[in-house]
């Protein structure tokens, strides 16, 4: 049934990946090279090009996502692979740099190497953790036209606001035309709006509606109880934006850093020919 | 004096028209009548623009009436044209009510009070039947309307839309973007309508965008004013508009008013025709879409033909030369006639269709001749036509494990009805044991003529009931073993939701289910928990005789199901014979007891369960599943489909209910019984050997599949339109990249009337490798499930 890439195949890549480790180390505690350890020796050629096959590996994962209907693999095999030899890079390629870093092209592509297992990481821990929230915060039903669903609820406040005192209908009238779902990258992940017109009129209507009495006070309750029902839909759409932004966001760090790095890598491997 | 004619036709359809253009063209004295202003109605009907497709493209036509594929508007004009050219009598507004008398003395009974007598009468009156219309008083006031063409005509109305069916609904909600509309349910609730439709009008009525009369009758119409009958008195609504959806009247009754008779009550089953069309009244012809025919071309031709019948030529049906063309494969050049006449001799099973029926059959069918060895079907194909024998023979492997059993069988019998019956996967090999000739036959033709030749059914279920008992619960059980219990046995059907026995009854016998499935619930703290899903195959009700207690569950059908009913003491006498099957149920017997103690204590598995079978997995042979706990929301899924299927996504991976966290997207099922298969007219929608149900290019786009699917999986598509090389994406960003389909899709969108067809999913049958979305999912969680997962769909929920 139901597998997550992290368990998927039984443990296939992550054992792919912790084999390629341990040959790694074994071959650099053995390995005795003149001087210090480092890229330039036998065993540095060797572990630097299984570190640049990885990475090209990973990055290609880019291009087989976007090739439809093809290959034996499913995408899976791909992103769990992808996951545990990218992790498994983080001590291969440290082997390979034999601890030695400075300020130079070497250690950058070292950096943009990290910074995109980092981000990786992020989006693992993404993976694993927010669509389960989401799932939760969205309950039984997809949240559907959310658009449609909003509208409607106004148009019920409109109807009891018409009345209503001024003062409440213009406090409904705003929430109706500044409540903002959605909005900017920082909006979206805060997954709330401290502005938000509809909460607003919310607590504003509350404390009218213990002034009111009569016929104005059933109205006034009924209103509380729309909007706090609109407010509560708000929350949970703003929560599901949260959640799909923080499920995307990484992904900008994680594919522009990996063309940085296949850069830096290329620049690298040109240079030590070069000085060879 | 009234009026005489050689020949009144009774509606201008395809092939009303048609007889009527033929009898003009041969100097026959003839009248047509059509109930409403124009011709050809249905076709009349079809949406604005609509391309009209001329199939079967190997069907020559044989008219006076030109016909090519076309816009409806086209076509109807030159249908026009040339009735007027060649003179056709035609009368519109005409309904005709009544045919009563004999050859050479007809009289046709108009709505008006009107007669015409004639020497023949031909029906063509199509199967679209009557418009409800609203009986109320008032209700002839011209503001009312049976039809809505155009809702975006309308703009600032107030309208009322009677009727709580899909029509209905689409109308109502397609009206309210710009107007203000109300809607008439004569009960409680819209339980008649499809699901997503349900979901619409339950959402529009919530937002105020529509405004409900339930348990509401119309009682009467004043101009401008409904007035409604309702639970506490009576309501008044000003309208401008009233659009009365109530359905149509099957014409059957009609028909049968006219002494026509039908052979069994089987709303599917077609009256008995000569093969000149003539029913069991001489004089009385029927022809087109009514005689079963239910395409242009043919309806056109048989309206030619059963004028050239009525003046005494014997000319050769059109499809002649299709039938002479499939009879090629047999050795030696036979005509035509002596090989129907050879087949009808030796397959009994034929012998009651007449000759029409026969053909028609044949038309459909394929001829096989294999040689000695060659593979028919094989074991787990998930086909599902019929085979029959007319010469030399053929070897079934009914035991899985032993190649040995075989059963042979000979000119006359048949095979496959296993498979047709139970949707499900062949349960046996089939190899041809001599040089041999077959008929294969598709579903479709095989339910046809189940329901409109009693005999072919009943001889298919006394040999079908022996089979599958040596199926699903012995191939070892012998001839002795099984007649005890044929004694008694009887095909018992439930429609979805019926139950079959409940917890507490007392014991009244096994059954065997040969199609469709149940669900097995128990009262546990109040509550009707499901404990176990049981598919076709397997039997139920065996554990109280076993156990000598009473009915320990409910049983109840999870789909429209078949069972073999067994007596109880004769079920046990079958076991007492075969050891085989003794230890078998044994066997299933304590694997039972072990899973309803453990789904005891996991009710919510079983919640599960009930909700899947609710979303039609009862009657999948394949479904997707999105686990949502896993769900990134990429939509990796749709775009691999999109790319795959022509730019067209056929899931739509939001959309669709969720429990427990599994959520159904909106997706073909693959059901066992397709319910989009029946009603297509060129018989489009087949069923791979995989099981996929997939549409192939024959569709003409009618969308009877789109409205038949109860999980709205269908969409009527004039394809995606072309979009720039990866090429120039890669280098100028032009266009949508890999997978971007979408945006690019809608902003393109083709002029409306593009020719459209059905498109839905085929779980990717010309891909090597399988469903594009599942290998696309980067996290697992989109996969397909078939009924052999279904148990450990339960082991699913105890991981949670
Ligand atoms: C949406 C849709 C799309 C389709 N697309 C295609 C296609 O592309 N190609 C194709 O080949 N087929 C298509 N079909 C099928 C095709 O429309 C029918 O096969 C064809 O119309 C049948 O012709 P007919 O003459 O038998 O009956 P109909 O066309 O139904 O004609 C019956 C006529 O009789 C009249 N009538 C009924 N009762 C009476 C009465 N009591 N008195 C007087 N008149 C009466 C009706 O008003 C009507 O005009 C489609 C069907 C549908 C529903
Ligand atoms: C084909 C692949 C590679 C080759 C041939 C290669 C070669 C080398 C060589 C020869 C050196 C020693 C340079 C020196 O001592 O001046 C070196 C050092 C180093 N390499 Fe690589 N390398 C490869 C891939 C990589 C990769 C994938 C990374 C990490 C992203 C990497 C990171 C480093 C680092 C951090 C050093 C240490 C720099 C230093 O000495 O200051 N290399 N490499
Ligand atoms: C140097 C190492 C890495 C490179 C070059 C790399 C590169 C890429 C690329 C190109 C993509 C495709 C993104 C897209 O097109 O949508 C991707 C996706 C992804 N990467 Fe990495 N990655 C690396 C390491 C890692 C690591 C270590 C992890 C996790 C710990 C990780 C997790 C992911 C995930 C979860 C995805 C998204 C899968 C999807 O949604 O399709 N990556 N990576
Ligand atoms: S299209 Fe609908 S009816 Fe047809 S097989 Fe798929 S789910 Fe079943
Ligand atoms: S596939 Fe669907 S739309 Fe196409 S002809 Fe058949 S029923 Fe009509």
């Amino acid at each position: 049934m139901h597998t997550s890439i992290l368990v998927f195949r039984n443990f296939r890549y992550l054992k792919i990946a912790l084999a390629l480790i341990v040959v790694a180390v074994l071959a650099y505690v053995i390995h005795d090279p003149l001087g210090r350890p480092n890229g330039g020796t036998w065993l540095g050629y060797s572990l630097g090009g299984l570190c640049a096959a990885i990475i090209v590996w990973l990055a290609w994962f880019g291009v087989r996502k976007r090739r439809y209907g093809v290959g034996k693999l499913l995408l899976e095999d791909w992103a769990s692979g992808h996951v545990y030899l990218g992790l498994s890079l983080l001590i291969i390629a440290t082997l390979h740099s034999g601890f030695q870093f400075g300020i130079n092209v070497h250690t950058l592509a070292y950096a943009l190497m990290v910074l995109v297992i980092g981000s990786g990481a992020f989006g693992l821990y993404a993976y694993m953790r927010y669509p389960r929230l989401r799932s939760i915060n969205r309950g039984e039903g997809a949240l559907g036209d959310v658009w449609a669903l909003v509208a409607g609820m106004s148009r019920d406040c409109y109807e009891i606001a018409r009345d209503l005192p001024d003062e409440v209908y213009r406090l409904v009238e705003d929430a109706d035309k500044e409540t903002r779902i959605g909005g900017g990258v920082w909006r979206q992940l805060s997954g709330r709006d401290p502005n938000c017109a509809s909460t607003r009129a919310l607590e504003e209507v509350r404390g009218m509606a213990e002034r009111y009495s009569g016929k104005d006070a059933d109205a006034a309750r009924r209103l509380v109880r729309v909007l706090a029902r609109k407010v509560e839909l708000l929350t949970r759409i703003r929560k599901d934006i949260q959640y799909k932004a923080l499920l995307d966001i990484w992904l900008y760090f994680h594919i522009p850093l990996t063309v940085a790095l296949l850069g830096a890598l290329a620049i690298h491997i040109f240079t030590v020919f070069l000085y060879w | 004096m009234t009026e005489h004619y050689q020949v009144a036709i009774v509606g201008s359809g395809p092939c009303g028209m048609s007889a009527g253009g033929r009898a003009a063209e041969q100097k026959v004295s003839h009248i047509v009548f059509e109930r409403t202003d124009h011709l050809s109605d249905t076709i009349f009907k079809y949406q604005k623009g609509k391309h009209v497709m001329a199939t079967p493209d190997v069907l020559p036509l044989r008219s006076s009436m030109p016909f090519d594929a076309g816009t409806r508007e086209t076509i109807l004009g030159k249908w026009d044209d040339q009735t007027g050219s060649l003179g056709v009598n035609v009368r519109y507004n005409a309904e005709v009510t009544a045919i009563a008398g004999e050859k050479g003395n007809f009289t046709v009974t108009l709505k008006n009070g009107e007669t015409v007598t004639a020497d023949n009468v031909v029906l063509g009156i199509g199967l679209q039947g009557n418009l409800r219309q609203l009986a109320c008083p008032g209700g002839d006031w011209g503001g009312v309307q049976y039809q809505l063409d155009d809702p975006d005509e309308y703009e600032g109305e107030n309208i009322v839309v009677i009727g709580a069916g899909d029509a209905a609904i689409e109308n109502a909600v397609a009206l309210a973007k710009q107007n203000n509309v109300y809607i008439v349910n004569r009960r409680d609730e819209f339980a008649r309508a499809k699901d997503g439709n349900r979901n619409l009008i339950e959402a529009a009525i919530k937002n105020n965008d529509i405004t409900p009369y339930y348990n509401a009758d119309p009682k009467s119409v004043t101009s401008g004013k409904l007035t409604l009958t309702v639970a506490d008195g009576e309501a008044e609504v000003d309208c401008d508009r009233i659009i009365a959806r109530l359905g149509a009247i099957a014409p059957r009754k009609f028909v049968e008013s006219c002494g026509i008779e039908f052979p069994s009550k089987d709303p599917a089953s077609l009256p008995e025709l000569s093969p000149q069309y003539e029913s069991n009244v001489p004089g009385l012809y029927i022809v087109g879409a009514l005689a079963g025919f239910p395409l242009i071309k043919q309806a056109m031709n048989q309206g030619y033909e059963v004028i050239e019948f009525i003046l005494g030529n014997q000319i050769k049906p059109a499809d002649e030369p299709l039938l002479e063309e499939k009879f090629q494969a047999l050795p030696g050049d036979r005509p035509v006639d002596e090989v129907i006449a050879h087949i009808r001799e030796n397959v009994p099973l034929l012998r009651a269709l007449t000759t029409l029926q026969l053909r028609e059959f044949l038309l459909d069918a394929t001829i096989h001749v294999p040689s000695k060895g060659d593979v028919v079907f094989e074991r787990n194909d998930y086909t599902n036509s019929f085979f029959m024998i007319v010469e030399g023979s053929a070897d079934i492997l009914i035991d899985e494990k032993d190649p040995n059993v075989i059963v042979n069988v000979g000119v006359g019998d048949f095979f496959g009805e296993i498979g047709l019956i139970a949707g499900r996967r062949r349960s046996a090999t089939v190899l041809a044991a001599e040089a041999s000739f077959m008929l294969e036959s598709p579903r479709r033709s095989m339910i046809k003529l189940i329901n409109s030749v009693e005999a072919v059914e009943r001889t298919m279920n006394e040999v079908a009931l022996v089979r599958q008992l040596r199926t699903y619960l012995s191939p070892q059980l012998t001839d002795d073993a099984i007649r005890p219990v044929l004694e008694t046995a009887e095909v018992r059907g439930f429609k979805s939701g019926h139950v079959l026995f409940k917890e507490g009854d007392a014991d009244e016998g096994v059954y065997l289910l040969r199609k469709g499935s149940v669900t097995v619930s128990r009262r546990i703290g109040g509550k009707d928990i499901v404990i176990a899903y049981v598919p076709a195959g397997h039997y139920v009700g065996e554990m109280a005789f076993l156990t000598r207690a009473r009915r320990n569950a409910t049983v109840r059908a999870a789909i429209n199901t078949e069972t073999i009913w067994m007596e109880s003491d004769k079920f046990r006498q079958m076991i007492d014979a075969s050891p085989e099957l003794r230890g078998e149920v044994e066997r299933r017997l304590l694997t039972r007891f072990i899973e309803s103690e453990s789904m005891h204590t996991r009710p919510e598995a079983g919640n599960i369960i009930q909700f899947l079978v609710e979303q039609g997995v009862g009657e999948a042979t394949d479904i997707l599943l999105i686990d949502e706990t896993l769900c990134v929301a990429c939509d990796n899924c749709e775009k691999a489909c999109a790319e795959t299927h022509g730019g067209v996504s056929r899931l739509n991976r939001e959309a669709g209910p969720t429990f427990a966290s599994i959520h159904v997207p909106t997706s073909c099922r693959h059901c066992e019984h397709p319910h989009c298969m029946a009603d297509c007219p060129p018989d489009a929608i087949h069923r791979a050997v995989d099981g996929e149900v997939y549409i192939d290019e024959s569709c003409i786009g009618c969308g009877n599949c789109e409205r038949n699917c109860p999980y709205g999986v269908i969409q009527l598509s004039s394809g995606a339109p072309k979009k720039p090389g990866l090429f120039s994406w890669m280098m100028f960003g032009i266009g949508p990249g890999p997978g971007e389909n979408k945006g690019w899709n809608k902003a393109h969108k083709k002029e409306d009337g593009a020719p459209k067809v059905a498109v839905k999913c085929d779980m990717c049958l010309n891909i090597a490798g399988g469903s594009a979305c599942v290998r696309a999912c980067p996290t697992g969680a989109a996969i397909r499930v078939s009924p052999e997962d279904f148990f450990s769909l339960s082991e699913l929920s105890a991981r949670r």
